[in-house]
């Protein structure tokens, strides 16, 4: 039991992090981590592989999400994004570095659902391609083009001007 | 140094860390003298801090207490234990129930009480009380001492059907009693948890019958006999998919 609270626990900060990659707001983004808890407590002793838990507990949210938002024929929708505000994004980070993540994020929130789930899978929770295959029940040649792609994708947009820096020109433009 | 090719895999694996120390050296070198492609594996690397640094937050954030892992824990085990005392309730109920009722049908129908409907009435009862045991569904795991326990008590060889094939792993068994004698048990689980139970006993009656389904059950199943030994299998889901099972463990039972 005890065993179980260690290893799950650790995990999820990192699961609420990519869950708001896969729903519209924070409070759907816990619900959903809390689904996944209550679903890995259950059958925790039914686990297969009795190694590191992590992309067990991936697996179990992403199949979630995904099943919910077939369920209401929705489209999964990114995220972190629109509520990406004042809070969320470190309230240390200057001005400009704030703006920054904030276009990161929107254009990383313009990818394909596929495409930005490996990359985060990948680039920021650190799962191995392995490991991100199994998540995504995918082979692991899938992966690597999916996560080309991915990155092939996020430099055009983030070689583009900035997002906010489009509005600000606009903003001035039309000020007189 | 190996003469592999650097391959566009080399390049993310490079950018994630992921290679081993030797061709992590072997990519560095190679983009030193390709300084195209050392531009775009830089701007991967710069696109991957950048996400982390601005995701990183998220995982800052303090959790929500309906996060709390232990809180979730402890609310599972208390509907659990709750739902295990209704068990305790419903299988007294049941004894009562089924002593009465069993004593006033005694000699009314001597013939089917130890055929094929009762093996699947006692298959579905296993499957009702030690499937939905979260805590302990089986009493040996090991099969080859589960297998010498049940024979011994069954006083015959006893076989393990082996499912693996069809995706479903040995999670162990039991003997289990019925009013025909000891039963051996076997419980069987496949990748996403969900749980079968096969039953097997000698028979006192119907001691050859074909393979039928179940009827008035909640889980669908099917029994038969062959030689005097009764076989029956319970699980969730629909008949059709729990058939090709049955048919399985047929074959291989006949092979004993």
């Amino acid at each position: 039991m005890s065993d179980m609270l260690h290893q799950i626990e650790p995990m999820i900060p990192a699961l609420r992090r990519y869950a708001r990659s896969l729903v519209r707001n924070r409070a759907a983004a816990d619900d959903l981590v809390q689904d996944c808890l209550e679903r890995a407590v259950s059958h925790w002793d039914q686990r297969r592989d009795t190694g590191s838990p992590k992309s067990w507990l991936f697996a179990i949210l992403h199949n979630l999400a995904v099943n919910q938002f077939r369920s209401v024929s929705a489209r999964i929708q990114h995220v972190a994004i629109d509520e990406a505000g004042e809070h969320e994004i470190g309230q240390n980070a200057d001005q400009e570095q704030k703006l920054m993540y904030q276009d990161v994020l929107a254009k990383l929130a313009r990818l394909p659902d596929e495409q930005r789930a490996v990359l985060l899978l990948v680039a920021v929770e650190d799962l191995s391609y392995a490991e991100a295959a199994k998540v995504l029940n995918i082979p692991v040649g899938t992966v690597m083009s999916r996560l080309s792609r991915a990155r092939e994708r996020l430099q055009q947009e983030l070689e583009r001007p900035a997002d906010h820096q489009q509005r600000n020109v606009v903003q001035l433009r039309s000020k007189p | 140094m190996s003469n592999r090719p650097i391959s566009e895999d080399d390049l993310h694996a490079y950018v994630d860390h992921a290679l081993e120390p030797e061709r992590q050296a072997e990519v560095a070198a190679y983009l030193e003298s390709h300084p195209d492609v050392a531009k775009r594996v830089a701007s991967f690397s710069d696109q991957r801090s950048l996400l982390r640094s601005a995701l990183a937050p998220i995982a800052e954030e303090p959790l929500p207490p309906q996060l709390n892992l232990s809180r979730i824990i402890e609310s599972k085990r208390r509907r659990s234990s709750a739902s295990s005392f209704r068990w305790a309730i419903a299988a007294m109920l049941m004894l009562a129930i089924g002593g009465i009722s069993g004593w006033s049908i005694r000699g009314a129908s001597e013939a089917p009480a130890g055929g094929l409907a009762a093996l699947a009435q006692e298959a579905s009862d296993s499957y009702h009380v030690y499937a939905s045991d979260r805590t302990r569904p089986v009493e040996l795991r090991d099969s080859n001492e589960l297998v010498q326990w049940v024979s011994n008590r069954l006083r015959q060889p006893v076989k393990l059907p082996d499912l693996t094939k069809s995706g479903y792993r040995l999670m162990g068994g039991r003997v289990v009693p019925t009013a025909h004698g000891p039963a051996a048990m076997f419980m069987y689980d496949d990748d996403h948890g969900e749980r079968l139970v096969v039953l097997t006993r000698p028979m006192t009656t119907d001691q050859n019958a074909p393979m039928a389904p179940h009827s008035g059950s909640d889980f669908a199943g099917f029994s038969w006999a062959d030689g005097g030994m009764g076989y029956s299998v319970v699980g969730p889901g629909a008949a059709e998919q729990l058939k090709p099972l049955a048919n399985e463990i047929r074959k291989q039972a006949q092979t004993i």
